[in-house]
């Protein structure tokens, strides 16, 4: 990353703890993700992927140190900053009563959008995801696939400047996920930020131009795919992984 | 604004898709009501029309028991059958199962000889306090021996009690016309005259019962009044079953993360649900009271009479919703489980309804169930209905209780406001 290139995401000297729970913590984290990059983020079980992500978002308040998204620090309930991210978390978020069009008009509101915009949006984006068809049918019915579909639509409609994606293809079938991943390379290209995180490291190679292996709380390599294959001296970021991190199973509480 | 609107119209309709949310906020209550009121009604009828099957054992051949029997049918409040002969505890219990009566009764044998050694021996007493020598007065009188009465465990302490009184009344009218006979023989020695008995014993002052209604009219309260006020203010709390558990759901599912990173407080959501649901209870009761005034007649109960100050109706109405819709989602941010806010829910309104006065009259509890009922929202509400629709009260005559139950109301959205800051819900 170019110094002076203008960042997306700062974090300095961050800390954190969980109150009670001393196992995932960080402390004087640092972490600089460019505007416009393919961030992924990755690290075995309970290493503190998705509370990183959390802390990012504003869904928990470091301890010390500060964040920035495009430059604004990020806290609890800024509404100036939450509308540049779009969140797109592991768990289906939405409501599943609802259609995906009834989502996208609330999520939509939610995010600030107006009555028109929702509409010109929601009929871009689930003819671009392949909803168009189920627009109207409650998405409890959907399968797995669809419902991740609808999750991102839901993510994306305020068009944010950076999007953070919580392992957005888990359990999809190879369609879905090549659907998911060429819609997030097109907004990529037109300069939106990505953070993602996934245990689907072969994803990760498709996806990410720039990786952080975290661990423990601790970010044990950054660097562009690239170079941090060459630099470990590893063919596939699968087997960089387990040379960094270690064959233990990990369990997280 | 257009959040908010876009936020109520998501709630309508996830609640319109919730058929088992809908049945249980107003199929329920209106069963309950309908059913509640039906039973009401006819234990109105039973102490005031119907008459309870009373079976007696009559074991004396005299005329006191004779004149006891005709006594208590007199009463009007009984339906008498006879059984002869000596019964055991078991053949009287076999007894009433057989002819479906509630009651038995035992007369004693030698129960008219005993009345009249004992009412001779009073009238000989009262000679000698006049300065009179009598016969009776040589000799004391033993005790009459009880009555013995059965009842079914199922008949209430109140209408117990009530049959209590109505046969020692019976009982006390044959005695005393036993002691007059006596007296006015031993001052006459000739016969009371048939005539003068019945005008000493059966001139009884006449009670008049005049409902005390605040606007001065004079309708008769019956059981729909009682109940359709008293069971629309429990459906309106009935709510907790669909709104604590949605709370719940939005809270444990991924949605509410996804709502915490958007640029819109959660406050406007509660404030959707507060508006959504305000609405609901709104229309229980405007269900609740319209089945009470037209379709109550077809089911033969008495039809439900509109308080005269309908503005007042609406605000008691109001801020009751709003009170049980703050409790629900009170409870729902509490509740970590969707388990945990529908039983706890169910529990605590049935709680609050006893302890209001919705079961069990407020007047009619002691102690710290009489000062405990101060903090049921329910009984602020109750009496402010009854105040409404059975004194004929106007709005001023209700303020004291639209108050504590409006202070009631601002406790549970302060607890809930603390609530979803410890949470870290806002």
């Amino acid at each position: 990353m170019a110094v002076n290139a203008p960042l997306a995401i700062d974090v300095e000297d961050m800390g954190f703890r969980y109150p009670g729970n001393p196992d995932v913590s960080f402390s004087k984290l640092n972490l600089k993700i460019a505007k416009g990059e393919r961030f992924g983020l990755f690290g075995p079980n309970g290493a503190g992927k998705t509370t990183l992500i959390s802390l990012m978002t504003g869904l928990l308040t470091a301890d010390e140190g500060h964040i920035k998204l495009l430059g604004q620090d990020v806290g609890k309930q800024n509404n100036a900053v939450n509308k540049l991210f779009g969140f797109v978390p592991q768990d289906f978020s939405f409501y599943q009563e609802l259609s995906p069009v009834e989502n996208l008009q609330f999520f939509g509101a939610w995010s600030g959008l107006d009555k028109k915009t929702i509409k010109q949006r929601t009929n871009e984006l689930l003819g671009i995801l392949g909803l168009d068809e189920v627009r109207n049918k409650p998405v409890e019915k959907f399968s797995g696939g669809m419902k991740r579909r609808v999750n991102l639509a839901i993510g994306v409609i305020h068009k944010p400047a950076v999007i953070f994606l919580d392992e957005p293809t888990v359990g999809v079938d190879v369609q879905t996920r090549h659907a998911i991943i060429d819609y997030l390379l097109e907004l990529n290209k037109s300069g939106t930020t990505l953070i993602y995180t996934s245990h689907q490291l072969s994803e990760a190679e498709d996806l990410c131009r720039q990786v952080a292996l975290i661990d423990n709380g601790k970010i044990i390599a950054e660097d562009s795919l690239d170079k941090l294959m060459a630099d470990h001296k590893q063919e596939s970021l699968e087997q960089m992984f387990l040379n960094l991190t270690g064959k233990d199973l990990r369990n997280d509480v | 604004m257009f959040k908010l609107k876009a936020t109520i119209i998501k709630d309508l309709r996830i609640l319109l898709r919730d058929k088992v949310g809908i049945s249980l906020m107003f199929v329920m209550p209106i069963i309950l009501v309908v059913v509640v009121t039906s039973i009401q009604n006819s234990t109105f009828q039973l102490v005031n029309k119907n008459r309870l099957p009373i079976i007696i054992n009559n074991n004396d051949t005299g005329q006191a028991s004779k004149q006891l029997i005709a006594a208590i049918n007199k009463i009007g409040m009984f339906k008498v059958s006879q059984v002869s002969g000596d019964q055991s505890e078991k053949q009287m219990t076999d007894a009433m199962h057989q002819k479906d009566a509630t009651l038995g009764v035992i007369i004693p044998a030698n129960f008219s000889v005993k009345v009249s050694a004992k009412s001779k021996s009073i009238a000989g007493k009262a000679l000698k306090s006049f300065g009179l020598e009598g016969d009776s007065v040589k000799h004391e009188a033993g005790d009459i021996d009880p009555l013995t009465v059965y009842y079914n465990p199922i008949l209430q302490e109140s209408i117990r009690m009530s049959v209590q009184g109505a046969i020692r009344s019976a009982l006390q009218l044959v005695e005393s016309r036993e002691t007059l006979r006596s007296l006015y023989f031993s001052i006459n020695e000739k016969q009371l005259p048939a005539s003068l008995e019945n005008e000493m014993l059966n001139n009884k002052t006449a009670i008049n019962e005049i409902p005390v209604s605040k606007d001065g009219t004079r309708t008769t309260p019956n059981a729909t009044q009682h109940n359709v006020p008293a069971w629309t203010i429990f459906a309106m709390f009935f709510i907790i079953m669909s709104l604590g558990g949605s709370v719940v759901r939005e809270k444990v599912s991924g949605s509410f993360i996804r709502l915490k990173t958007l640029p819109t407080n959660y406050m406007v959501g509660l404030l959707s649900k507060q508006i959504t649901y305000l609405v609901v209870t709104m229309l229980q009761a405007a269900v609740i009271f319209s089945i009470g005034i037209w379709l109550f007649p077809f089911f033969g109960l008495p039809a439900l009479n509109l308080p005269a100050d309908i503005l007042a109706l609406v605000i008691v109405t109001v801020v009751c919703g709003w009170c049980a819709v703050s409790y629900a989602i009170c409870v729902g941010v509490f509740a970590d489980t969707q388990e945990q806010a529908n039983g706890f829910g169910a529990v605590s309104i049935v709680i609050l309804a006893c302890v209001g006065g919705l079961m069990v009259p407020s007047f009619a509890m002691q102690g710290f169930f009489k000062s405990a009922a101060d903090i049921s929202p329910m009984h602020w509400c109750l009496q402010a209905y009854y105040t409404l629709f059975l004194e004929g009260g106007k709005l001023k005559d209700v303020i004291n209780n639209i108050i504590p139950l409006f202070i009631i109301t601002l406790v549970f959205q302060f607890v809930t406001f603390i609530g979803l800051k410890r949470k870290n819900l806002i």
